[in-house]
């Protein structure tokens, strides 16, 4: 019943809640680009700053809302619908969140509509403004990029919750009464990440570009196109991370990308994975690892920087990957040297692997031919079945002893001439269990996550903090602690004690001399 | 620190009338309301009421909300920032002006987001630099007070709006506040990386709960000061800062020893003194 509310006051409202709709798409989008957004105060007012909030307006976001709403309102039973999904590079879709805006039948008359309902939707948006940072598909949308991208939609109409699979949550940011009803703002997110079980992942390279997909036959009543929240080129690094995962990066994970300088350390440091008979494939590691592999030495905490472009997302074994995405979400990796995958399932992974590996560990070093050429070999024809690190959730899993019978055929106990890439470290722990890492599933199953050591800001710069920490990760072995030199040493030294006992002989009374003048 | 309730520490309003509960006889409901002064309070005007409490109409009127936390040392601050300045978003706005016959036009508020270093959080903030430095601030003397108290490290935060009520000659003003927010910290001691991880990720969670629960808290509506007349403006908002307003806040911090009882109630006013005169 509007009859108590004067026509100036219905129209106030009107327009209120309609631009209060369109912050509101704008609010939800911004915060899924995958950026961090900045807006400045202003003390004297514009004047086009609706609800006294500096919410900058996309147009092309602008313009899907109001298609949507074709000069509709939300009203009962028609609420607007912002509905975010993630896409994956191979076309995988899946619904992460629907924000809607409802408007029920409760009505406050009393309150005032030009003063208390506009500051209530002020307070209302700023409200949204922190929920959007707080729902799990933000720490996702700020990883978009290679893997995948979220996308938007906008409906009118009836809520479609069946998207979001089971269990899903809902958190209600706010609610705003007026005389014509009370106005709802609710978000319905989605729990269960575990879409992916069922694709097997393979590398192809990345999303470049803007996405636009048009879906046809969606089921809803308005099929509106999903769009893209992401309005740059993927040209920047978002780092190669496992698409449904968490956030966990830590010290020792990395991130590839296109960017020059970072392609250099990248050239630089890979021969030292490749001396050690390590794959570039295996240094990142720390989320997790399907095939149980931790090829992690505690040098290599770091993959070598980044590839051109390629994230090295391993093919995963079809089977493994449900265990593995459970895996994904319990494990958190803290330091890559360190971790080894404790799952329950990676005995029959590496079986598995242990299959696909002959054919894939040709795929990762695609990229790394040039770089690796010596050490592709090795892997390819080792025997795959002995190693299993399965289960092992011990640090330093990969230097408990064991596969002994490997050294022979190791290449890093025997290693071949490679020039300088013999970390310290190497002849005496990776002799024992390096085993694990050289085996050919070692590019399989693993996940880059982003390499973010703390304190830096975001990998814009080509040489930060992070590029730095990777670079320098692996110096080259002293030369005065390898192994010949010292053992030339000696054998010189023996030679030359006679000629040097004779001269001290000589010199006895000078020593004698000195002697006395310390006591 | 104005007029204190007895046990809990908090002033009181009439909800009726608007007003602070300061002059007898001011409301029926509440005559026989009396407020005993804390130890730091500035002396109140003659003819105000006694000195008991009413501890239920306290409660009704000056809204308290509590929250706990569990951090790690170097994640206090940016705990402590993220809940701080979400409750600040949602109590601060943009510059008033006013204009002839009472109307005001008001000002447009930013907001920036901000990555924790330590926590895998992010959070909106207020786009103002002298409103984050003040926080800072605050923050970080309550860490350095947190991290030198002793191993048990435990503590408070407080967050206080209040109302100031202008009082005659020779006495000063009044700060009756309206909502208390309480963050209560326990800092936990972690032994390798493998759990600081893990509690990177926790606390992450926990803070969005905990923005959840704020948000909630915001979104009932209820009580606000009135929108003051230009003449009363700085009796509600704190109009020193160039580019936002907030209502008018203070921060207070009490670390608790390990006997469970506040050995230094260090109450501070970091910012916005009362104290006029």
């Amino acid at each position: 019943m509007d009859t108590d509310l004067s026509s100036q006051d219905r129209k106030d409202l009107d327009k209120f809640i309609k631009f209060f709709a369109l912050k509101t798409v704008q609010v939800i989008v911004q915060a899924r680009l995958g950026e961090k957004i900045c807006t400045r105060s202003s003390s004297s007012p514009t004047g086009s700053d609706w609800f006294n909030l500096a919410i900058k307006d996309i147009p092309e976001v602008t313009h899907e809302a109001k298609k949507a709403l074709s000069g509709q309102l939300p009203a009962v039973g028609r609420s607007m619908c912002v509905e975010i999904s993630l896409k994956t590079s191979e076309g995988d879709s899946m619904e992460l969140e629907i924000w809607c805006l409802e408007m029920n039948e409760k009505c406050d008359k009393e309150i005032k509509v030009s003063y208390t309902v506009y500051n209530r939707l002020s307070l209302l948006l700023k409200s949204l403004l922190a929920i959007t940072r707080v729902t799990p598909a933000y720490r996702l949308s700020r990883k978009q990029g290679h893997e995948y991208v979220i996308l938007y939609r906008i409906y009118f109409g009836e809520v479609q919750l069946s998207g979001l699979g089971e269990g899903f949550q809902t958190v209600r940011v706010g609610t705003v009464g007026t005389p014509l009803g009370t106005i709802t703002l609710s978000c319905a997110y989605r729990i269960n990440l575990a879409f992916m079980s069922t694709r097997q992942f393979e590398r192809t390279p990345p999303i470049m570009g803007i996405i636009i997909d048009h879906f046809v036959d969606r089921p809803y009543p308005s099929s509106s196109p999903m769009h893209p929240c992401n309005y740059r080129t993927t040209g920047e690094d978002n780092g190669a991370t496992y698409p449904s995962v968490e956030d966990s990066q830590e010290v020792c994970t990395t991130s590839f990308s296109t960017s020059p300088p970072s392609q250099l350390s990248s050239s630089r440091l890979s021969y030292q994975p490749a001396a050690l008979g390590v794959g570039s494939a295996d240094m990142g590691y720390p989320v997790i690892f399907a095939g149980g592999l931790n090829a992690a030495h505690p040098h290599q905490l770091i993959v070598p920087g980044k590839e051109g472009g390629v994230p090295p997302v391993p093919s995963q074994p079809a089977h493994g990957t449900q265990a593995d995405h459970e895996r994904m979400v319990m494990c958190t990796p803290l330091d890559g040297a360190l971790y080894s995958a404790a799952t329950p399932s990676s005995s029959e992974d590496t079986e598995t692997v242990s299959n696909s590996s002959e054919g894939k560990s040709a795929s990762p070093h695609d990229l790394l031919e040039t770089i690796f050429v010596r050490k592709v070999g090795a892997f390819v024809n080792k025997p795959i079945n002995q190693v299993t690190m399965a289960s092992l959730d011990i640090p330093f899993a990969m230097f408990a002893p064991k596969n002994v019978e490997l050294e022979d055929n190791d290449p890093m106990v025997n290693p071949p001439d490679s020039p300088d890439a013999e970390s310290p470290l190497q002849g005496s722990l990776h002799s024992e269990g390096s085993s694990g890492s050289s085996a050919g599933n070692t590019h399989d199953d693993f996940v880059m996550v982003d390499f973010k050591p703390a304190f830096s800001k975001d990998d814009i710069l080509p040489m930060d903090l992070g590029t730095f920490y990777r670079e320098f990760q692996n110096p080259p072995q002293l030369s005065s602690l390898s192994i010949d030199i010292g053992a030339q040493s000696m054998a010189e030294d023996l030679d030359s004690l006679p000629e040097k006992l004779a001269v001290h002989e000589k010199n006895v009374k000078e020593f004698d001399a000195f002697v006395e003048t310390l006591q | 620190m104005g007029m204190r309730c007895l046990a809990e520490g908090r002033g009181a309003y009439c909800q009726e009338a608007q007003r602070p509960i300061i002059e007898p006889g001011l409301s029926r409901a509440f005559r026989s309301a009396v407020w005993r002064r804390g130890s730091s309070a500035l002396p109140s005007p003659a003819g105000k009421a006694g000195r008991a409490c009413l501890q239920a109409q306290a409660a009704m009127n000056c809204r308290s909300e509590v929250l706990e936390v569990s951090v790690e040392g170097r994640q206090i601050e940016e705990a402590m920032l993220a809940v701080l300045h979400t409750i600040l978003l949602h109590r601060s706005t943009g510059k008033f002006h006013y204009k002839k016959e009472g109307t005001y036009s008001i000002g447009t508020v930013g907001t920036q987001d901000v990555d924790c270093d330590f926590i895998d959080f992010t959070y909106a903030r207020v786009s103002s630099e002298e409103l984050d430095r003040a926080l800072r601030k605050a923050v970080g003397e309550f860490k350095d007070a947190l991290r030198n108290s002793g191993s048990e490290g435990v503590g408070q935060i407080c967050l206080e709006f209040y109302q100031k009520k202008k009082s005659r000659w020779p006495f000063s003003d009044e700060c009756i506040p309206w909502e208390v927010w309480t963050i209560k910290v326990n800092v936990v001691n972690l032994a390798n990386e493998q759990e600081r991880q893990i509690c990177r990720e926790k606390v992450g969670e926990k803070l969005c709960e905990k923005l959840i629960n704020i948000v909630e808290v915001m979104n009932r509506h209820e009580y606000l000061p009135k929108m003051p007349t230009q003449s009363e403006v700085d009796n509600v908002f704190d109009t020193g800062l160039k580019d936002v307003q907030p209502y008018l806040y203070k921060v207070s911090y009490q670390i608790t020893d390990s006997l469970g009882s506040s050995v230094t109630t260090t109450m501070r006013r970091l910012i916005k003194d009362t104290l006029a005169l």
